[in-house]
């Protein structure tokens, strides 16, 4: 095969390589730039202490859609491939309770509720199928529609109606709009248990449980676990599986090489600009960066139209989360919990009004007293980012403004106090062990990453930002008003998580307007 | 709190004037004899100020003065001044030199048009934007990622409009030197008694005319300049109400926003906005230039046979066919309605703009108006036969002519 | 015993509005009322010894006027009189006054901030757009989305042509307004914040929602698409008080031969073998009917009326899960005279409409988190008018009125309302009104005090939702009040729904009313006498 087209994707995320993947498998001439050291964006590996390793801004990846897998034929790395990775709500006097998607265990929860646990699982599970159609490819367009996006409505409403029964396809267009609250309220009686569900729900957004829009992202997250390929892979692993394939289909990565302009010549894409000075031309130019970036620092207003850039402007893309790592000396002493459950995600959530009155805060510019955290210990699965002896604690802790009213350098020490010492509620002495640490707050992401508002799906995944309104009409399928410019990044549908599912529609859809090479 | 009782302050809204003044209120006060007072914007202007006939004639054939202020001005500069005004407006305006004015459109991102107006380049830098509309927010919206300073300066610049065949003469006379040169579309920057005028050879009449732009602290100044001359009995000048330009100003062919069509931005109905090419005024969109907002859309509505258009049309006979229906025949399919028509002194002939309905990209070969009129309160019904006119129907040459005729 | 054709049970605007669509048809209606007044939360009522107020609801713009024309209202005593303009007055002093006259609102807006004033402009046109296409559906029953029935393919036509009619960027843009939240909506077009409280306070009247929660954009619809005389978005006083809108109603079903009882509280609906076959009353009366209609709530009609055995278990289910919470309380005033307001200029016609005292966004929000935690608003939002400075029928000469809404209180202050609760409640609305009007206190002859507690337990809302069921995605169009009992037909035969529970919901509207008995009409075999939309606003 000659390969005759070249291709330059800004950006080597996880999305940026497997976009590159598909179009290397079909002949293209790729070519990544990251403005980094290392490939991996937000899923890369850092050292944030002498001799110890952040694991990424992801906690714990579900990995990566199965497609994906398939059509790269990448090989599974880790250990453990077959074991379900748990949730476990933390409870202070040691009845912690562990969730999977097959069923949950402990925490003092009725037999009713291990019931409704079943029956809701497998509900949202029914849900999430019922927009299979409209994720593994672009979004329909709801007006002078292509035969394609007709076929993709045509799919969903037939999921809808003969995808499932006649009561749960009411039951979805019911609660696919509201919020978590009610349904879980509706569903569950123990707080603990619908807390972590909650959390779920409302991780990574700038949404509280009552938050209408949370049953939404519930679905998607259940549809990105559901499809996901591999049981418990570490965002380490499912980078090298991708980067190893993408070197190999002969994907040419360039690390240190910051774009800073998009070159746009009478509408048409025509190359990038580095930060040396290097102009490096192509016809195709494909942007994992986050979308604010992509039209309004790369392209710039000039080239695209007003109330485009508008839309672009208000997309709401301010992060609410702060990674927390730490290095401690010894494991946490949880009261009552064995040390195997470690591997899994540890929540602090006793209940969603807790989670709600964390989220009040950052309404107004500030961070929560009391913040919902969900930690792990990374080092469990990959001791290579810890000293030996030693841990790495990795923490989400919602919420975090991205702009705080008071600023973050008065702010990060008073936060970053304020979840040690909720952890050391529920594990005493663990304040203790910490011999170093290291916050990053949406404001820090966004520098680290060069990720406008530092947003971790790169957008808020509300049903106003989702599917055919994400980014914005007028790029949702991910071609955008310049020519030959593609987007690929976590900001397109269907959003974030480690699926990799953005660069593959992307790489789709450039593959259907510019033909395989 | 602070204090929530306390008294209103001066700078509060007047809700006993629903019609805010202009500088020149007082002086237009005097001459204003039917009080018909109508919003501009929600200035005060006149209607008409005596009679329709004489105002309308004074523009024609002496000297009508209007008052300007109430136009929405904006005032754009900066480093990207240039560049944010030509990603604007569908027209390049990347010539145009200090000094001189040029006529613009400017089109939402479907190419639908929004305003409009007038750019002038004040030089140094400067560009003043006038508009039918309101279109600060338009402006601000489009200023994203451009390094442009955005003022509204409606209230902060008084201007008058002097046109008509004696306006040469008129500001000559006043003391405004330099006049001769000045070529259509020029600017003047002038200083008399020690006030500093900007004059531009601009107008809505289609006739010889100038429009002269001040600070509202010498409105009075200038308005004495020009109406001193009449005092003496040198030559007829008379303020003349939105009634009579809008009698020049179809004449003349300038279609209106909001009244000849509707504009993008108040369109609740879809389809009810227009393109550049559906109000005739493809001529000034280019390709050429570098990008602006609507050209994607309008490149791809030129691959396309128009469906539509505001055509100038002079209607048959004598009756004046306002918001009449236009038909292909008599009582045959509708094809279009009339915007605006008045009945031209001058012409002795209806000229209207209409909205004609085009069948794959050609016009109707006949159109017909309906037309409903009233005698004594009775109302009766006639058809008239219409004509679609390229030029406008008034073009004088003295409009154009360098140095004006002198009288 | 006399035998009916249809009973309907609550004498509210919607019950009456159905009795009087069905008496026009020819049916014999009887309408049941447990009160002594008729109304429900439409009535006017005593407030203080020659002081009239309407109980619940205060202004109208809603009601259909296809409704009011088909009816006859006005001959029969109906007069509603446009609203002038709003205000918000700001903590420091100032204010936002949104003049009924369209040059002095946009200057008004201008002193705030001139891009706002230009960017209304846009947010009219784009609400209008919005308004245009909802209330093409306010009139019609919603379609199934489960049914294979043509009846029900031909309304999603319908409703498929009114989007198609739209181009490809209302579209997204309208799904985007009916599921954004107001704040971020309205920070699309606007930035001051003054202006955003002030445009944000009509999306959340009634709801248990906050200025940020998503959804709330589209309330702000349902308090923007009606009008007065065609001004769509305005707000008019009924003359004499909401219960002239029941009166006249009550007035035109007479005169077609309806019958109303008041004092007849029904406690349950009679089922034979799964039809309803008639009611049974408080003091043990039963009464035959070949149709029930209920005007409650759907909790109360559900869980209250009918035995739960006689009800699909689903049904039973979802009316427990039926989000109807109550977050909105009222304080009625007798005044001695007006208040003054002094950071307004003398004379101001600001005063005539609605009056706010909330003016960032900030507060707004943090006045639903107090909600949240089952406490009512320590600041709240009111909705403040003074009717009796242009309806003389409801207070001395001179004397005044005043109704003021306030938004959020709950329904169950922490563990219940007490007089103190209650008190607490009324002083922190009165002391809010108290810091912009410094003679306020001194006039106030009467103050009574209303909680969600009281609206339930006197017109008989569940928790007091003035909606009769919050408006959120899932509880609206098909999905109203349960999805697949949308259209206004009990799960038991010959039983039908009319209230605001049902499509299009809450509002003195009178379309639930109506378009039930378009369905109880069609099932009788008889010819509609439902007018249709009057179309293209």
């Amino acid at each position: 095969m000659t390969k005759r087209s070249s291709v330059l994707v800004i950006g080597a995320g996880h999305n940026g390589i497997v976009c590159s993947n598909y179009l290397a498998k079909a002949g293209y001439q790729v070519e990544v730039l990251e403005a980094q050291s290392a490939v991996g964006g937000g899923a890369a590996t850092f050292e944030f202490a002498d001799g110890f390793w952040a694991p990424g801004l992801i906690n714990a990846p579900y990995g990566l859609n199965k497609k994906i897998y398939k059509d790269l034929g990448l090989r599974p790395r880790g250990s453990k491939t077959s074991e379900e990775l748990n949730c476990i709500a933390l409870d202070r006097d040691g009845n912690h309770l562990i969730l999977n998607r097959f069923g949950l265990t402990g925490g003092e929860v009725s037999e009713k509720d291990i019931n409704s646990y079943r029956i809701f699982r497998k509900e949202f599970t029914n849900y999430s199928k019922v927009l299979d159609p409209l994720m593994v490819d672009r979004p329909p367009r709801l007006k002078d529609m292509d035969r394609k996006d007709k076929f993709t409505l045509i799919r969903l409403g037939w999921n809808l109606r003969f995808g499932l029964r006649t009561g749960s396809m009411r039951e979805f267009l019911r609660v696919g709009g509201i919020n978590m609250y009610d349904v879980l309220n509706e569903y569950f009686d123990n707080p603990r248990l619908k807390a972590a569900l909650a959390v779920d729900a409302v991780m990574g957004q700038r949404m509280g449980p009552r938050t209408p829009n949370t049953v939404l992202t519930y679905i998607q997250r259940i549809w990105a676990e559901t499809q996901a390929s591999t049981r418990l892979p570490t965002s380490k692993d499912i980078l090298e599986e991708l980067y190893d394939s993408a070197v190999s289909r002969g994907v040419n990565f360039r690390l240190d090489s910051k774009v800073t302009r998009i070159i746009v010549d009478e509408g048409q894409a025509a190359g990038v600009l580095l930060e040396s000075g290097e102009k490096v031309s192509a016809s195709i130019v494909i942007s994992n960066a986050d979308i604010k970036t992509t039209f309004l620092k790369l392209v710039g207003t000039q080239d695209l139209d007003a109330m485009f850039c508008h839309r672009i402007d208000n997309i709401r893309s301010e992060g609410n989360v702060a990674k927390i790592f730490l290095a401690v000396s010894k494991l946490p002493q949880f009261r009552n919990l064995e040390q195997k459950n470690f591997r899994h995600r540890l929540l602090i959530a006793p209940d969603q009004r807790y989670i709600e009155h964390a989220f009040n805060c950052v309404k107004y510019g500030e961070c929560s007293d009391k913040p919902v955290l969900e930690i792990t210990i990374p080092s469990l699965v990959d001791p290579t980012l810890a000293q030996t002896g030693f841990h790495v604690v990795s923490i989400s802790a919602i919420y975090a403004p991205h702009n705080p009213n008071k600023g973050w350098t008065a702010l990060k020490t008073v936060f970053l106090d304020n979840i040690l010492s909720s952890i050391e509620q529920y594990a005493p002495g663990f304040v203790e062990s910490v011999v170093a640490k290291k916050i990053l707050t949406p404001a820090d992401v966004e520098e680290q990453y060069n990720n406008l508002g530092g947003h971790w799906h790169h957008g808020e995944l509300s049903l106003d930002q989702s599917f055919m309104m994400r980014p914005v009409y007028g790029a949702s399928q991910y071609d955008t008003p310049i020519q030959g410019l593609y987007l690929c990044g976590a900001g397109t549908h269907p959003g974030g998580g480690m699926t990799g599912v953005p660069g593959h529609n992307a790489a789709k859809r450039v593959l259907e307007l510019a033909g395989s090479a | 709190m602070q204090s929530p009782t306390k008294q209103a302050g001066p700078n509060h809204v007047d809700y006993k004037e629903v019609l805010a003044p202009t500088p020149f209120l007082e002086h237009l006060d005097c001459y204003c004899l039917t009080q018909d007072w109508a919003s501009w914007n929600g200035y005060k202007v006149a209607r008409v100020y005596d009679t329709l006939a004489s105002e309308y004639f004074a523009i024609r054939s002496t000297c009508g003065v209007m008052d300007l202020t109430p136009m929405e001005k904006y005032r754009v500069s900066g480093p990207d001044a240039l560049l944010f005004l030509n990603r604007l407006v569908t027209r390049d305006i990347s010539g145009l030199q200090p000094n001189r004015v040029t006529y613009v459109v400017w089109c939402n991102d479907e190419g639908k048009v929004l305003d409009d107006g007038t750019i002038f380049n004040l030089d140094g830098g400067h560009y003043r934007l006038c508009s039918q509309h309101h279109q600060l927010d338009w402006l601000l919206i489009s200023s994203l990622g451009f390094d442009v300073t955005i003022e509204e300066e409606t209230h902060s610049i008084a201007a008058l409009a002097i046109q008509g065949p004696t306006s040469y003469s008129v500001l000559s006379a006043a003391g405004i030197k330099d006049l001769d040169q000045l070529k259509p579309f020029g600017i003047l920057n002038i200083s008399v008694n020690g006030i500093e005028y900007m004059v531009s050879r601009t107008g809505f009449t289609g006739d010889l005319g100038y429009e002269i732009w001040v600070d509202p602290c010498h409105a009075s100044e200038l308005w004495d300049m020009i109406f001193s001359l009449r005092e003496r009995g040198l030559f007829d000048i008379r303020p003349t109400g939105l009634g009579a330009l809008e009698m020049v100003r179809i004449e003349a062919g300038f279609i209106l926003p909001g009244e000849d069509f509707n504009t993008a931005e108040t369109a609740i109905r879809a389809d009810h906005d227009r393109s550049p090419y559906e109000l005739g005024l493809g001529w000034l969109v280019n390709f050429e230039k570098c990008y602006f907002t609507g050209k994607r859309a309008l490149v791809a509505e030129v691959g396309r046979p128009i469906r539509r258009k505001l055509v100038r049309m002079c209607i048959e006979g004598n009756k004046v066919p306002t918001d009449a229906f236009l038909y292909d025949r008599q009582g045959g399919s509708r094809i279009g309605t009339i915007k605006s028509c008045v009945w031209s002194p001058i012409l002795k002939t209806n000229v209207a703009m209409a909205d004609v309905i085009y069948t794959k990209g050609n016009p109707p070969k006949k159109i017909w108006a309906e037309i409903y009129y009233q005698k004594e309160l009775e109302w009766r019904a006639t058809w008239a036969q219409c004509h679609i006119s390229d030029k406008p129907f008034w073009a004088h040459r003295r409009s154009s002519l360098t140095p004006p005729e002198k009288f | 015993m006399k035998a009916y054709d249809a009973i309907v049970i609550g004498a509210g605007h919607n019950g009456l509005t159905h009795a009087a669509f069905l008496s026009k048809a020819g049916l014999r209606v009887l309408v049941l009322e447990k009160n002594n007044y008729i109304g429900g939360a439409t009535a006017s009522l005593e407030l203080h010894k020659d002081w009239r107020y309407s109980n619940c609801s205060y202004v109208c713009s809603l009601f259909r006027p296809e409704i009011y024309q088909a009816l006859d209202l006005g001959r029969h005593g109906l007069e509603v009189v446009p609203l002038q303009g709003s205000v918000t007055f700001k903590q420091d002093g100032d204010y936002f006054g949104s003049y009924h006259q369209s040059n002095l609102r946009r200057r008004e807006i201008a002193r705030h901030s001139k891009r706002d004033a230009d960017a209304s402009i846009r947010f009219d046109t784009d609400l209008m757009k919005w308004c245009r296409l909802i209330r093409g559906f306010l009139l019609r029953t919603p379609p199934d989305p489960a049914s294979f029935k043509i009846r029900d393919a031909m309304e999603f036509a319908y409703l498929l042509k009114s989007f198609h009619k739209l181009s490809e960027s209302q579209i997204y843009e309208f799904i985007r307004f009916f599921t954004m939240s107001i704040a971020e909506y309205l920070e699309q077009y606007f930035e001051n914040d003054t202006v955003l409280a002030h445009y944000s306070g009509g999306s959340i009247i009634g709801t248990g929602l906050g200025v940020y929660s998503p959804g709330t954009a589209y309330v702000l619809l349902h308090h923007a698409m009606g009008d007065v005389d065609g001004n769509v978005g305005s707000w008019g006083f009924a003359r004499g008080g909401m219960g002239s809108v029941s009166a006249s109603l009550a007035s035109s079903l007479r005169a077609v031969g309806g019958e109303i009882r008041t004092d007849a509280e029904v406690v349950k609906v009679s089922v034979n073998r799964g039809r309803a076959t008639g009611v049974i009353l408080a003091s043990g009366e039963e009464l035959s009917a070949r149709a029930v209609i209920s005007n409650l709530d759907a909790k109360r009609t559900f869980l209250g009326l009918l035995d739960p055995n006689d009800l699909p278990e689903d049904v039973v289910t979802r009316a427990k899960h039926f989000k109807i919470r109550g977050s909105s309380g009222k304080v009625n005033i007798a005044l001695d005279g007006m208040p003054e307001f002094p950071a307004l200029p003398e004379g101001s016609p600001l005063t005539l409409g609605h009056m706010h005292f909330t003016d960032t966004l900030e507060r707004l929000e943090r006045a639903y988190d107090d909600w949240k935690d089952d406490r009512w608003s320590q600041d709240p939002y009111v909705d403040m008018v003074i009717p009796t400075q242009y309806d003389p029928s409801m207070s001395p000469p001179g004397k005044h009125m005043m109704s003021v809404f306030v938004q959020y209180c709950p329904v169950e202050a922490d563990g219940g309302w007490t007089d103190s609760k209650r008190g607490a409640f009324g002083a922190a609305v009165i002391n809010q009104i108290a810091d912009y009007s410094p003679n306020f206190k001194d006039l106030v002859l009467h103050a009574e005090i209303r909680t969600p507690r009281e609206l339930e337990d006197e017109v008989g809302l569940t928790e007091g939702n003035i909606f009769q069921g919050e408006l959120t995605l899932d509880q609206l169009m098909f999905n109203r009040p349960f999805p697949g009992y949308a259209q206004y037909r009990a799960p038991i035969k010959n039983m039908y729904m009319c209230s605001s529970s049902n499509h299009p919901g809450g509002g003195v509207m009178g379309a639930p009313g109506a378009n039930s008995a378009r369905e109880v009409l069609l099932d009788f075999g008889k010819s509609t006498t439902i007018p249709e939309d009057f179309g293209d606003d």
